[in-house]
């Protein structure tokens, strides 16, 4: 073997079947291996065992409120562009029970101590990979660190993918998270026709993909995977202009464009449910009847929820304007006063997945001009 | 209102049958692992569905499933009404005339001369009508059928003293939080789950098909919206207007906007 050559930083080819050892190799050792498979016409991340349960030959078509998926009969898969699922609800999941608590004569309490599953992401995009980074910001505070979100993070490991074939709702390049990986993965994989090309980004994906059976890559195999990746980069065509960005719209509140996309909205709250960052919950009791249980779960909640911005007396955000105000001001905007980064990493998910096909970037755009007027 | 078991008796309640299906009664009783906790939390004093003793009234909480159609039914329920301290309406008939409101949008004696030979033998009202456009309503439960679970819950909130803990938001929000895949985005299937009450638990998108909007409408609605986004991706004429007009079509918000989207139909056929 060439374990000599194998260091962080390095690049090695593998054979696509080799990646079920490597799989297997994760699940003998603990990890719980999740990653893309087709479902209901659609892309969703669910428990993998190998290769055979991964997407063959997708390719999607996206675009402002419309996805469908294209069978190309090829031999690969990672060509699809992710879809309405990230990996979010793996380290935030939907629905956790806190606690539970029970009244025998008094009330015992009885918290959630289940241990958390540890996962290995198969397949995390440039763009999901800053997404969980924008959530380690949210979750994992100098201040207070969530325990349900940080034990499932320490325990990742993460085997990235560059998207050689991006969609028309993707902007990554607008926000400097893609489409190629650059750093925060164990593995990166780049798929060519009949190998992955790995690059290893840890100790512990070294670890892992030294008893694999690999080779050096070949000049030829670098350059096509070099040139894959100029092509994805050339192929996305949709932009979101940064410069000035939070100011633009926090120094613009009243603009015209607000009362317009608050006509257009549902305020269903689909682009926060799909959107890798968003982070919203609720907390929520249900006692049983007898009154003596009870148990309280957190939930994944949205802005555009009416009930959201309800305090005692009335609610501070009553129409549809200021919610999607709300929403769009803090992605774009005041995210960086609270976090340090954008809130937006350019997936394209809320373009995509608004029934309304309302594109964040256009709203924006919408609201330069207006202003420049 | 307050129901508490430990300084009264078990609150009485009775469950009355108006126009209707019976499957809102049936999820009653399909309650099964909770009918016990039920049972010994209130005495079921009316349920005909369930039991025929009848102990008499009045009684502490009315379940009312059903809409008004018949002159006998319009007098009944003011009855009713006065038999019962607090009253329910169960289902989306009881809380908006529920599928047999169709009828308000055509002419009843139209069907009945149709239908039957002796149609001077039915005593019928023009429109199907909500239980609360007859007498006051306390509380509402929507669904065709009512998730039974939130029938336990409102129970419990009464007997607790507390507010029941209905989702306000919309199906959307529950269909997300099951990683269901969209069927409006990904299959071009329409749904009305974007302007629906959540509470089912995205129970259609589950098995592939849109929301029919039986749970009424949601708290932050926007019908119109809604029409100006679906209306345009109607497959044959009048897809969404007739969508509206389902199980929650006499309901005011389905209702004006179903009439929005025939309107918005008609100018594109003229165009």
């Amino acid at each position: 073997m060439l374990d000599s050559t194998l260091n962080t930083g390095s690049t090695v080819a593998l054979p696509k079947l080799e990646l079920d050892a490597l799989l297997a190799d994760l699940r003998q050792n603990g990890f719980q291996t999740v990653g893309p498979r087709l479902q209901d016409e659609s892309i969703v991340y669910r428990e993998i065992e190998g290769l055979k349960d991964l997407p063959r030959g997708i390719l999607s078509e996206q675009a402002p409120g419309s996805y469908r998926i294209i069978r190309t009969g090829k031999e690969r898969y990672f060509d699809f562009i992710p879809a309405g699922q990230s990996w979010k609800q793996f380290l935030f999941p939907p629905r956790h029970t806190l606690f539970s608590a029970t009244k025998d004569g008094t009330w015992q309490l009885k918290e959630n101590d289940e241990p958390a599953p540890r996962y290995a992401l198969v397949g995390v995009r440039a763009c999901e990979l800053a997404a969980i980074a924008v959530q380690d910001k949210v979750f994992m505070r100098p201040d207070f660190s969530d325990p349900i979100y940080r034990l499932r993070r320490e325990g990742l490991f993460i085997i990235a993918v560059n998207c050689l074939d991006p969609d028309s709702t993707c902007f990554c390049t607008s926000m400097g998270t893609g489409p190629r990986l650059r750093s925060g993965f164990d593995l990166c994989l780049t798929e060519l026709d009949d190998a992955f090309l790995v690059e290893i980004g840890s100790e512990l994906g070294r670890s892992f993909l030294a008893s694999r059976t690999y080779s050096l890559p070949s000049a030829f195999m670098q350059d096509a995977a070099a040139r894959a990746l100029t092509r994805a980069v050339e192929s996305i065509t949709r932009t979101l202009d940064t410069d000035g960005l939070p100011e633009l719209l926090l120094n613009n509140l009243e603009a015209e464009r607000w009362n317009d996309v608050g006509k257009r909205c549902l305020s269903c709250a689909n682009c926060t449910q799909v959107c890798p960052t968003c982070f919203c919950w609720d907390a929520t009791d249900a006692v049983d009847i007898s009154g003596k249980n009870t148990r309280r779960e957190r939930l994944w909640d949205s802005c555009f929820n009416p009930n959201y911005s309800y305090v005692f007396g009335g609610n501070t955000r009553p129409n549809i304007r200021s919610r999607y105000r709300q929403w769009l001001t803090h992605k774009l905007g005041t995210w960086v006063e609270q976090f340090g980064t954008s809130g937006c990493v350019g997936c394209g998910r809320c373009i995509t997945w608004c029934p309304a096909k309302i594109d964040l970037t256009e709203e924006a755009a919408a609201i330069r001009r207006e202003v420049a007027k | 209102m307050t129901l508490t078991p430990k300084t009264a008796p078990r609150p009485k309640v009775a469950v009355y049958k108006f126009s209707s299906c019976d499957g809102c009664q049936l999820s009653l009783l399909n309650l099964e692992d909770e009918l016990l906790d039920l049972a010994s939390a209130v005495d079921i004093s009316y349920f005909l569905e369930a039991t025929r003793t009848v102990k008499p009234g009045p009684y502490d909480i009315g379940i009312v499933e059903g809409s008004i159609t018949t002159p006998h039914e319009a007098e009944r329920i003011k009855d009713v009404r006065a038999e019962c301290k607090y009253m329910i309406a169960l289902g989306t008939c009881a809380t908006a005339g529920g599928i047999q409101a169709l009828r308000n949008f055509a002419s009843v004696a139209d069907y009945a001369r149709t239908v039957y030979p002796h149609p001077e033998f039915l005593h019928f009202l023009d429109k199907s009508t909500s239980i609360a456009e007859n007498v006051p309503v306390d509380l509402s439960i929507w669904g065709c059928p009512v998730n039974k679970f939130m029938v336990v819950e409102v129970i419990a909130a009464l007997l607790q003293n507390r507010r029941p803990n209905f989702p306000p938001s919309p199906v959307c929000l529950e269909c997300k939080r099951r990683g269901l895949v969209c069927v409006a985005v990904a299959h071009g299937t329409p749904c009305l789950g974007p302007v629906v009450h959540g509470g089912c638990g995205a129970l259609c998108p589950a098995n592939g098909r849109g929301c029919y909007g039986c749970f009424g409408p949601s708290s932050a609605a926007n019908f119109s919206a809604l029409v100006g986004s679906m209306t345009p991706l109607d497959r044959y004429p009048n897809e969404t207007a007739g969508l509206l007009r389902s199980f929650s079509s006499h309901a005011p918000a389905f209702k004006s906007a179903a009439e929005a989207a025939l309107k918005l139909s008609s100018e594109k056929e003229q165009k």
